[in-house]
């Protein structure tokens, strides 16, 4: 599978997209997908600041539990509530409604450390 | 071996498959200087001989004096219908329900189990067991620190002395723990000090995860839960309620009240006594804390067929998936003693419940008068259900004295309570519905007895 | 949702009608709570069952016939020693002196159970070569965290208070890392060496002066016996830490190997595993620790002791200020210890012995038998459980593990542990313990077989499984997504007093 060429990744399958500035952030579907059927997905509160690299929230599935890590740092302005009733969202559209939080960021440049489509796909190749 | 069915001719068999002349060459890999010298036990004891011996070990423990002790163990009657369920082999060989489809039976009674416990305390989720209640009460304990981020807890002194310990030594990873003082006089004595609790929670620099009291408490009181639920919840702290499940028959449960978490011991609900365990630690929470919550939990779903069924869930909270960022290390649990405790419920059900509260509270009360009718009063003056102190001078070789008599006596507090001088010539005693009115007659005039006795002993005035 | 299947059982809870029970407790006297007053009696009454005895008796006989038990059927589950439970130790348990006893009773009151515990602390002292034991833990979680105060509490003692990290190796069970942070500790995980061992280099490059404790499983969790344990624990030793050995796989080393006497500092065990006592769909177990001298002031408060004229009483809590406290109430789980004590007394030094021989030999021979068709991704000679993978099955067929296991269960086998430890993929640990006759190790030998030929030749029915049992494969996400932990009855009437 290929990811989606407009956005950026980092090596812990968290996807990023730029709008502005502001980021959305996620996890792949490589990620969903090995972790199965997800249940549950603990999110930060809104307003609190993230540091890149650190863990932010957590998505379980049945068997199966993850961090997730900040890709660039931020402070959250929004958290996605539909997944609150809705986890599997992030199975069906983890690019799209399973979006997960959306950081300000302060400078865009931030993104440039993160990998692309290409340079992600050959991590998930490589196993 | 006693369950080995290995023949000689078996082993051979497998070693030959093998290649091997001798099972000693699957143990070469072990280095020569750790190896093991036979081992320094008895001889083996067929099983004639041993259960003989059994039966005389235990024929030593004096099972047949007439007992009013309680402190959190209470003798109940069960009825005879729970232990022949429960020696069935598919209850108590069945191993832990991982595989579901062929675990039903266990998954379905615990799922009835957390039913019951939740309409017992009235709180939502439950979990499928604990070690005992005083485990129960330190992971619940543990649990406020983690739901607010705080890491102070206060637990009252009238909350059982053993929880107390196991608390202090889960705290021991860096939170503190401070303990509420009782009232010592008046109409509210042996109970929580609401003006000391009220000024702990309000030292705003070491901001309070939770409180933790009892009810009954220790000494058989009934506290004001509600009170000390509101003054929790003002300073943002979350309340815990250590509860007995039979008095919850008649007294308000913890989710009447606002408690956040209640923790409790099952052992009332028709488990034997067994020296100390193995018991049924309860803990149950709102729903609000579910994540929090350590322990399995079991819930309905439907199979593919669309049939319905039972299956642990919520498992990512547990320690085989979360390892170090787990709430809890539990595994293994109590499960066969919730099981019992569900047959229990089951088999005597609502109404049963309420008349064995009911019952241990009016043999308590009948107790209470016949001893003050010999001049034995309660230490403290406010309302209990079915357990009290009493006021006996020399209370230690009273106990004594009467354990010669054929009489447990309760339990002398200064042994339970060394550091509480008001307990010192004190014992706490219980009834319920197995004390009969002839055991408190005859325990009031051997206890006078008793007394009089150790008087003249020790020199006193009495002769 | 109430639709059951044909061999389900409605709950308790829809079994209930108003006014049937009764009979079992007297009527309390009238006026009985008036005493209590009314802010604190209870408003409503809880909506608890009512059901007669037959009733209570085919539901809870027809549940239990849901099950798979050891009395029913092989569990070759690795690591969880599903060995037979002697029907004498129930037995023992239940007679009147033992059962009936209340804990808080004077020592003098106690002296059989007393002497049993001494001498099942004696016993269990001599199988593992520690001084002390401590038989208060109620299972083996929490004597790992007894064990890990302990060390905690030896190093405070020394002043050593930088002491912040426990290792682990990658294969250790999910208790060791949690106990570890229920401790106050940082868990550092070492991967394993590609032979399946610790990786001893590894350990000795993460060994330093933070370190207060290693966790290790010997043997190992994948069955095999750590033998370079002896440089491990020297190079643990040497930066000032300890080691604590968790005893899950005991039954592969009894009289062959003594953990203190080794040089492990501390270890629990796990009575129902190794010594016989049943598993009770989940629990009660015990987890007593035994420890070597220079920890023994640190054991958890009281603990038995004998008298020169052979009388027994707990120790007072002065005895031993050093102890780290109470783990629990009061002395430990004395029903399960009992049921230990009898099955030890049972077997003695040589049927011990006996019992590891042929855990051993049978699952080095249950190896054997598979080798060919599943991977063995240690194949070398095993200790009483080895693990096997799907691994190669899956390449060719897409059929997992998990499959496989559904599957065994039409065989009329359960499966064994599957997916741990971690380190292996779609792996099979499998443990056939010492009192599976030859006969049943083959039948489960030849379905596992047949079920690997048969993802070669029909798949489907693989996926589909399993088809014998009460149900069929679970929706697991809906349970964890919309979970429904309780009944909810329907509350409010007052129901009559049924007698």
């Amino acid at each position: 599978m290929t990811v989606p060429t407009d956005l950026r990744y980092t090596p812990d399958h968290e996807w990023v997209r730029l709008d502005g500035d502001e980021v959305t952030v996620g996890i792949t579907q490589y990620a969903a997908d090995q972790l199965g059927d997800i249940v549950f997905v603990e999110l930060p509160d809104v307003g609190r600041s993230l540091e890149r690299g650190k863990p932010f929230g957590v998505v379980e599935s049945v068997k199966a539990v993850s961090d997730l890590f900040a890709p660039v740092p931020g402070a959250v302005t929004a958290v996605n509530e539909a997944l609150a009733s809705g986890p599997e969202l992030v199975n069906s559209d983890p690019y799209g409604e399973g979006w997960m939080i959306r950081l300000s960021v302060a400078d865009g440049a931030e993104l440039d450390d993160l990998l692309d489509a290409s340079a992600y796909d050959a991590i998930v190749a490589a196993g | 071996m006693p369950y080995g069915p290995h023949t000689d001719d078996d082993r051979t068999r497998m070693l030959t498959a093998l290649g091997l002349s001798s099972v000693d060459e699957l143990f070469d890999d072990i280095p020569e200087a750790l190896r093991a010298f036979p081992l320094d036990l008895p001889p083996p004891e067929p099983e004639q001989e041993l259960a003989a011996r059994l039966r005389s070990l235990a024929a030593r423990n004096r099972t047949d004096l007439v007992s009013f002790l309680g402190a959190g163990v209470y003798r109940h009657w069960s009825p005879p219908a729970v232990d022949q369920l429960l020696l069935r082999g598919e209850w108590y060989t069945a191993y832990t329900p991982y595989q579901p489809e062929v675990s039903q039976g266990t998954l379905q009674s615990i799922y009835e189990y957390q039913s019951l416990m939740a309409e017992l305390l009235d709180m939502d989720i439950v979990s499928a067991s604990h070690y005992d209640g005083a485990a129960a009460t330190a992971e619940a304990a543990l649990m406020t620190c983690r739901a607010t981020r705080r890491d102070r807890v206060l637990i009252s002194r009238g909350v059982h002395p053993h929880y107390r310990d196991t608390v202090a030594t889960y705290f021991k990873g860096g939170l503190e723990l401070d303990e509420i003082p009782l009232v010592t006089d008046g109409e509210a004595a042996g109970t929580t000090d609401m003006a000391a609790l009220e000024a702990m929670l309000a030292d705003t620099d070491r901001p309070v995860a939770g409180v933790v009291a009892a009810n009954p408490d220790f000494l058989g009181l009934l506290e004001p839960m509600p009170r000390i639920a509101g003054l929790a919840h003002d300073a943002g702290a979350l309340f815990v309620a250590v509860v007995e499940p039979v008095s919850l028959a008649v007294l308000a449960p913890p989710g009447s009240y606002g408690a956040d978490i209640a923790a409790g011991e099952g052992q009332p609900l028709g488990i034997a006594p067994q020296y100390g365990g193995p018991y049924l630690g309860i803990l149950a929470s709102t729903e609000a804390l579910v994540r929090q919550i350590p322990g399995r939990l079991v819930g309905m779903t439907r199979d593919l067929d669309g049939q319905r069924a039972f299956v642990m869930t919520l498992r990512a909270r547990e320690q085989d998936i979360r390892r170090d960022k787990a709430a809890s290390n539990i595994c293994t649990n109590q499960a066969l003693l919730a099981l019992a405790a569900s047959i229990y419920l089951a088999t005597i059900g609502p109404h049963g419940l309420r008349d064995v509260a009911a019952i241990g509270a009016a043999r308590a009360a009948e107790l209470e008068s016949a001893l003050a009718g010999v001049g034995i009063r309660r230490l403290h003056p406010g309302p209990y259900l079915n357990e009290f102190a009493v006021e006996v001078p020399r209370a230690l070789a009273v106990h004594r004295r009467l354990l010669g008599a054929g009489f447990l006596a309760g339990l002398a507090l200064a042994e339970a309570e060394p550091a509480d001088p008001t307990l010192a010539d004190a014992l706490l005693v219980c009834a319920t519905e197995v004390t009969t009115s002839d055991e408190i007659a005859r325990f009031a005039r051997a206890i006078a007895d008793a007394v009089a006795e150790t008087a003249g002993v020790a020199g006193g005035t009495r002769r | 949702m109430s639709v059951t299947g044909p061999r389900l059982q409605p709950t308790i809870f829809e079994r209930s009608r108003p006014g049937r029970g009764g009979g079992k407790i007297p009527h309390p006297p009238a006026g009985a709570l008036d005493r209590i007053p009314a802010d604190a009696r209870r408003a409503t009454r809880p909506a608890l069952p009512e059901m007669n005895e037959p009733d209570v008796v085919r539901h809870y006989v027809n549940l239990s016939q849901l099950n798979f038990a050891v009395d029913t059927g092989f569990y070759p589950l690795g690591s969880c020693t599903m060995k037979f439970n002697p029907k004498l130790n129930e037995w023992a348990a239940r007679l009147r002196g033992f059962a009936e006893l209340h804990p808080m009773v004077p020592d003098e009151a106690a002296q059989g159970t007393l002497q049993v515990l001494w001498e099942l602390e004696e016993a269990l002292a001599e199988i593992s070569g520690m001084a002390a034991v401590t038989l208060q833990p109620a299972a083996g979680a929490q004597g790992e965290l007894t064990g890990i105060l302990m060390i905690r509490a030896y190093h405070r003692e020394r002043g050593d208070a930088d002491r912040t990290e426990v290792l682990v190796p990658d294969s250790s069970h999910g208790t060791n890392p949690a106990t570890a942070s229920m401790a106050g500790y940082t868990t550092i995980t070492i991967p394993s060496a590609p032979d399946g061992g610790v990786d001893v280099d590894a350990f000795r490059a993460a060994l330093g002066p933070r370190t207060a404790a290693v966790m290790i499983t010997n043997p190992s969790t994948l069955g095999l016996f750590e033998a370079r344990i002896g440089e491990l624990l020297d190079a643990v030793h040497d930066v000032g830490a300890l080691a604590y050995m968790d005893g899950a796989n005991l039954n592969a080393i009894l009289g062959r190997f003594r953990p203190g006497e080794a040089g492990f500092d501390v270890m629990h065990f796990n009575v129902h595993k190794t010594f016989s006592t049943p598993h009770g769909g989940g629990g009660p177990g015990a987890g007593p620790v035994g420890a070597r001298e220079h920890l023994l002031p640190y054991l958890p408060t009281p603990r038995i002791l004998r008298a020169d004229d052979g009388t027994y009483r707990l120790e007072r809590a002065a005895e031993r200020p050093s102890s780290i406290g109470r783990m629990r109430s009061f002395i430990g789980n004395t029903g399960v210890l009992v049921r230990a004590y009898a099955y030890i007394r049972a077997h003695g030094a040589a049927g011990l012995r006996e019992v590891s021989d042929d855990a051993v030999l049978a699952a080095n021979y249950l190896k054997h038998r598979l080798a060919g068709t599943f991977d063995l991704p240690y194949d070398r000679p095993c200790k009483h459980e080895f693990v096997a993978s799907a691994s190669s099955i899956k390449q060719a067929t897409g059929i997992r593990t998990l499959d496989i296991a559904k599957r065994l269960i039409d065989f009329g086998f359960h499966p064994p542990t599957i997916y741990f430890p971690l380190t292996v993929d779609e792996g099979m640990l499998i443990e056939p313990t010492e009192t599976e006759s030859l006969e049943t190790i083959d039948a489960f030998a030849d379905a596992l077989i047949a079920i690997a030929e048969e993802a070669a030749t029909d798949p489907q029915v693989i996926r589909d499984a399993p088809h014998s049992a009460p149900v069929r494969r679970l929706d697991e996400a809906t349970a964890a997504r919309q979970p429904n932990l309780r009944w909810r009855p329907m509350a409010g009437a007052e129901t009559p007093c049924p007698d």
